[in-house]
């Protein structure tokens, strides 16, 4: 029995002795003198973990009486997941060398809090998910303020943690109200107390749970964190924080939402449709203002994260293969996205100002046309990836009756698209000669590129964005039945 | 043969069009010149060979959308022949013509590149016109209709550096548009009551909509009047006739042999070939005929008052080709569609040559236009003088009286005028009594001005003044043929007895063997009809057989035209004796029009060569008549009051206050006032204070809470 067990959660098992062996073995020898092997040898097993839950995993699989789920939609997270944040060390490895940050800690962390994000997306039992939910939260408040003599470093790690202690507070109240009701933590056994409506308290309780997701996704109105978070870190860990955290806390708010109250889809329905419309709209007209990329790059990831809830909202096993699929597009936008941020540098240091973008097409003509192409694509114009994930949102919403929630998500793409092509016209049309400028260093120029291919081609017949959406169909359809 | 004539203009424009950069301009032109020789060659011999009989050729699968099928396919009946010769002869000898015409223009610089794309123009004028008239549908008829449309816009806008010319192609164009949105009213209302858009499928459906009522602008209505009404607004547009009128005269901007072939021959006359083409469906509709006569008598009498006093000698031959569309609406609305096409055909020649010869005249003397500044130019242009002296004689009507010999005009004229008597409307007929006096006098004053009396104006001009060269006074000379010969020679298969007519026309005769045999055999004639079911023809038949009982001899011609709608190529319902009636016009009715071209005559003679200052003091004296038909009774004022002139406010009202503050002002203040506030909203929010984003959070959870205690659950 209990070998079964650990069957199902040896991956989780197996990274979490990685992580320990790692941080033991480098304290003992080189310490940070091990840091750059380090990196690159947790990238490569982020990268096997995701080939080996890929070919190992099929069916559904449950672990600890239901506590601990593997099916085939904790897998397409894990997978995202594990690929996401190896691709975003390997990227963050130059750069935090280049300015000294590079302590044999930072792959520790992040491979404890993909284990957290694992057990996250895999989680049947409220308490599991707050295990979860907890490790990997503490693994980023730490590696927020890696820059310990930055005040904007230390700062944005200690609201990130205030902050997340708040919403931990609350997602605790809420599960706490949610087992008084229901009389049990499991989601299997959640959804049959609510199989015949729920009691006002247990929907209290699961405002506050949504509440506390909603933070962790950064929807609004509880996203205030984020902008000063993202510009307060340095920059690869802001490039980790917009990627994999956000596909895991996605997946754990749908996990949640459909395991635990698939029963009662039009209670918690208006309420995503809520944070989803303010999320979009905050996120589109909030980054108007933003001069700093970074800080721009968050209130991006606010209206994304609007998006992908609006495929949520919709309630239906296509609103969740949408969200699946708008998540994957967004994090490979992203990934490309910074990695032309993470090679911004003027005067041989990095800059993050938008106008130091000015005039960028001369001199790096390759990285400003990922930088257009990206641009474009975050925007949502045709043909470009992400106009097909904003497509499958918006065709979800609407099929299931939110004909008002598609058409407030155009209009505020319409806004948002605004501040992109401003940066697009900055690189292409404005001048500036003393802008940013430099090579980017293989490993970022390889992300950029290969990014940028995926972006831009993804939509030709034939491709059909690499054979993406059967695989988000399955997983949408082991959540939703 | 047919798909020869039809495609060779649209092979010599496109060669001349974009070929000619590669084959040269001289060359482009002779290629597009050649072409339409053939096809004017092939058209004679498709006309002299032709023996009535509707004949289908179908070139390609068109349109297939639901229920409306059709074939692209050329309707060869007799109408169709006469507008191939007209079109392709007149085409030919006026792209002969522009070799001489087109040579130098001040108009363009020195260098520049005009003849071929002016070539090509024309070519593509020809073609489209040619698509019109062996259309066997609607739809494609409707194509060649805006075909000849557009080049007539880019011709008549062919000095684009002339505002004048520009205001002018857009004026026709636009007024233009009024009446094609008739026609394809006219159209849509066909399609909606037979499914089809085929001139078969619709002749045959004839009697049946004459019998159908539909609603249209809130009130029922036959649906034959209905149609018949449209399609003559369409008509009305495109053959200037009153209130659409206005941008013919304005038209004469384009280089003159275009208004030779398109603004006098051919294109103003396709409204007179729709009524006639679509006379099985005009056969049934009695009251928008009367319309048409109506319009048509009104349009001949007005155009010739004001072709009166015009000076411009382009614009008193363009008001007398508007008097002259009258006069063929007016053959058309009686009934008598043989005469409005023998009209057409005769007019085509002689107002073809008129304005090549005023083309001629203004070549020689440097452009100039004003007939004031002409005179005693006789000798000058001793070969243009004859050319116009010719149609002078045969747009007059010059002829000896009561016999078949005159000029064309005579003929063609007096055939419409008898016809307009024998219609019954005497309204029709004393208008184009009069409107034939005005068109004496004016087409006289004309060549009195022009080609009589001193040289007045700039000395210089008539020092320099000169014969045109070869190409252009070889077509005059065989429209001057045309314009002599051309009555005599068709009266009778066009004017003729009934018989002849419906022969030359392919139309099938109901009561042929009465007049051949004994009474006893017309009963027998109309038994059989009746088997078959043929009521009408049957009670014709008998009708006819007692009329001729009636008159004897005199009546022996008395037929009645046959068939069903359709089979022929113009439909002449049984009970119409317009015709016939026009035979036994009596004398005083047939010798009337001679009698007025003399008295217009006699009196341009006494105007302008016995008493040259006559006219200036009747002018002083009738200031006020004068200037109201100076001014063409002031339509241009009129309709700039009531039409134009809202327009442009209605248009700067929607520019300025629509678009420009309305929705360049609604997007401008979003993007540019609510957004950036907004904007400026959250980032003050975005304190960096910790409480403030906490409190944030909490008021979000507490929203949610009452969302939830309010709607959630059981709620």
């Amino acid at each position: 029995m209990i070998s079964a067990d650990i069957q199902v959660v040896l991956p989780e098992i197996l990274l979490a002795g990685y992580a320990m062996l790692a941080l033991l073995v480098a304290v003992y020898t080189s310490k940070d003198g091990l840091a750059s092997t380090l990196t690159w040898l947790t990238a490569g097993v982020f990268l096997a973990f995701a080939v080996w839950i890929g070919i190992n995993g099929v069916g559904t699989d449950t672990a600890f009486s239901g506590m601990f789920v593997s099916d085939d939609f904790s897998r397409f997270a894990k997978i995202t997941i594990l690929i996401s944040a190896a691709i975003v060390l390997l990227m963050s490895e130059g750069y935090m060398a280049e300015r000294g940050l590079l302590r044999f800690e930072y792959p520790v962390l992040i491979a404890l809090a993909v284990v957290g994000m694992m057990v996250m997306v895999s989680a049947g039992d409220l308490m599991v998910l707050y295990m979860g939910l907890e490790l990997q939260s503490l693994s980023l408040y730490v590696v927020a303020s890696l820059r310990r003599d930055s005040i904007k470093s230390t700062e944005a790690g200690l609201k990130y943690f205030v902050l997340g202690a708040l919403s931990s507070g609350l997602l605790l109240y809420g599960a706490s109200l949610v087992y008084g009701f229901a009389g049990t933590t499991l989601f299997t056994g959640i959804i049959i107390a609510v199989a015949d409506g729920a009691p006002i308290g247990l929907l209290f309780g699961l405002v506050f749970l949504l509440t506390g997701f909603a933070f962790k996704v950064s929807a609004a109105p509880f996203h205030m964190w984020t902008p000063d978070v993202y510009e307060g870190s340095p920059t690869s860990v802001t490039a980790f924080f917009a990627t994999a955290p956000k596909v895991a806390a996605m997946a754990l708010f749908a996990r949640v939402v459909f395991d635990a109250f698939g029963g009662i889809v039009g209670d918690w329905q208006q309420i995503v449709a809520f944070l989803s419309v303010v999320s979009v709209f905050v996120g589109s007209i909030a980054a108007i203002g933003q001069r700093d990329i970074k800080r721009l790059m968050a209130y991006s990831s606010i209206a994304h994260m609007g998006f992908a809830l609006m495929g949520l909202a919709a309630g239906t096993a296509l609103g969740v293969q949408a969200m699946l699929i708008y998540m994957v597009i967004y994090v490979t936008m992203n990934i490309g996205t910074f990695a032309v941020i993470l090679g911004m540098h003027r005067d041989g240091k990095p800059t993050t100002d938008i106008t130091m973008l000015k005039g960028y097409s001369n001199r790096e003509p390759l990285m400003a046309f990922v930088l257009l192409v990206m641009m474009f694509s975050l925007a949502g114009v045709p043909p470009l990836l992400g106009f097909f994930g904003k497509l499958y949102v918006l065709r979800a919403a609407y099929d299931a009756g939110l004909g008002w929630l598609a058409i407030a998500g155009v209009v505020a793409s319409v806004i948002g698209a605004f501040y992109y092509l401003r940066i697009v016209y900055y690189v292409y049309f404005a001048e500036r000669d003393d802008g940013a400028a430099g090579r980017l260093p293989p490993v970022l120029w390889t992300a950029a590129v290969v990014s940028t291919v995926i972006v831009a081609l993804a939509w030709v017949p034939g491709i059909n964005l690499f054979g993406l959406e059967p695989f988000a169909a399955e997983a949408a359809l082991t959540l939703v039945n | 043969m047919e798909t020869i004539i039809l495609f060779a203009p649209l092979v010599g424009a496109l060669i001349a069009g974009f070929g000619w950069k590669f084959i040269g301009e001289t060359a482009a032109q002779w290629i597009s010149t050649g072409l339409l020789f053939l096809a004017a060659l092939l058209s004679w011999i498709v006309f002299l060979m032709f023996n009535g009989t509707t004949e289908i050729i179908p070139i390609l699968r068109w349109i297939e959308s639901g229920s409306l099928s059709t074939d692209w396919a050329i309707r060869m009946d007799r109408l169709t022949a006469i507008m191939l010769i007209v079109i392709t002869t007149v085409s030919a000898l006026v792209h002969l013509y522009s070799f001489g015409y087109m040579a130098h223009d001040d108009n363009f610089r020195e260098g520049e590149h005009y003849r071929a794309r002016f070539f090509a123009y024309l070519s593509f004028f020809t073609f489209a016109m040619l698509m019109l008239v062996t259309a066997d549908n609607l739809v494609q008829m409707f194509f060649g209709w805006e075909g000849v449309g557009l080049a007539s816009y880019l011709l008549i806008g062919f000095y684009y550096r002339k505002p004048s010319a520009n205001a002018a192609a857009i004026k026709a164009f636009v007024v233009n548009r009024v009446g094609d949105f008739g026609f394809a009213l006219g159209i849509f209302a066909l399609f909606l009551l037979t499914d089809s858009i085929n001139f078969s499928d619709i002749f045959a459906a004839a009697p049946e909509i004459a019998q159908t009522q539909m609603t249209f602008l809130w009130r029922d209505w036959n649906a034959a009047e209905v149609v018949a009404v449209l399609l003559f607004i369409g008509a009305m547009g495109k053959s200037a006739q009153l209130f659409l009128h206005t941008w013919l005269p304005d038209a004469m901007e384009g280089p003159t042999p275009v208004s030779a072939l398109i603004h006098a021959a051919t294109m103003v006359t396709a409204g007179v070939f729709l009524v006639c083409r679509m006379s099985p469906i005009m056969e049934f509709a009695p009251n928008a005929m009367t319309f048409v006569v109506f319009l048509g008598a009104t349009t001949a009498f007005v155009a010739a008052t004001i072709g009166l006093v015009q000076n411009d000698i382009k614009r008193v031959i363009a008001y007398s080709t508007m008097s002259q569309l009258g006069y063929m609406f007016v053959a058309a609305g009686v009934g008598a569609y043989s005469v409005a096409m023998f009209h057409l055909f005769t007019h085509a020649f002689f107002k073809a040559m008129l304005f090549l010869g005023a083309g001629s005249v203004i070549h020689g003397m440097h452009h100039e236009q004003d007939m004031r500044n002409y005179g005693g130019l006789r000798k000058k242009l001793p070969y243009t003088f004859w050319a116009m002296m010719i149609g002078t004689l045969a747009i007059t009507g010059v002829g000896i009286p009561l016999t078949h010999i005159g000029f064309a005009g005579f003929l063609s004229k007096d055939a419409v005028i008898e016809s307009a008597w024998a219609g019954g409307t005497g309204y029709a007929f004393w208008m184009l009594v009069i409107a034939a006096m005005f068109t004496s006098f004016y087409s006289w004053r004309l060549m009195f001005l022009t080609f009589f009396g001193k040289p007045r104006g700039n000395k210089h001009t008539h020092e320099h003044a000169h014969e045109s060269p070869t190409v252009m006074l070889v077509p005059l000379g065989v429209l001057a043929l045309g314009s002599v010969f051309a009555g005599m020679i068709w009266y009778n298969v066009f004017f003729g007895y009934s018989d002849k007519v419906a022969d030359f026309f392919g139309i099938p005769e109901a009561v042929e063997m009465v007049e051949d045999g004994e009474a006893d055999e017309g009963v027998v004639a109309a038994a059989d009809n009746l088997a078959e079911g043929d009521v009408d023809g049957a009670t014709a038949a008998v009708t006819e057989e007692e009329i001729a009982e009636a008159d004897g001899d005199a009546g022996g011609h008395h037929f009645a035209f046959g068939g069903e709608p359709g089979d022929g190529a113009i439909y002449i319902s049984p009970d119409n004796h317009v015709l016939d009636d026009a035979h036994e016009a009596p004398t005083w009715v047939k010798v009337a029009p001679f009698v007025a071209m003399v008295i217009g005559f006699l009196t341009a003679f006494m105007m302008y060569i016995r008493h040259p200052a006559f006219p200036r003091q009747l002018a002083e004296q009738q200031r006020p008549l004068y200037n109201f038909l100076l001014h063409k009774w002031y339509f241009d004022e009129i309709y700039n009051f009531i039409f134009v002139r809202p327009a442009l406010w209605i248009g700067r009202f929607l520019w300025k206050r629509g678009d420009e503050d309305t929705i360049d002002g609604g997007i401008n203040g979003v993007a540019m006032g609510i957004i950036p506030f907004f904007t400026r909203q959250l980032n003050r929010a975005q304190s960096g204070y910790l409480f403030t984003y906490a409190f944030a959070m909490v008021l979000g959870l507490a929203v949610l809470l009452t969302w939830m205690t309010l709607f959630g659950g059981a709620n």
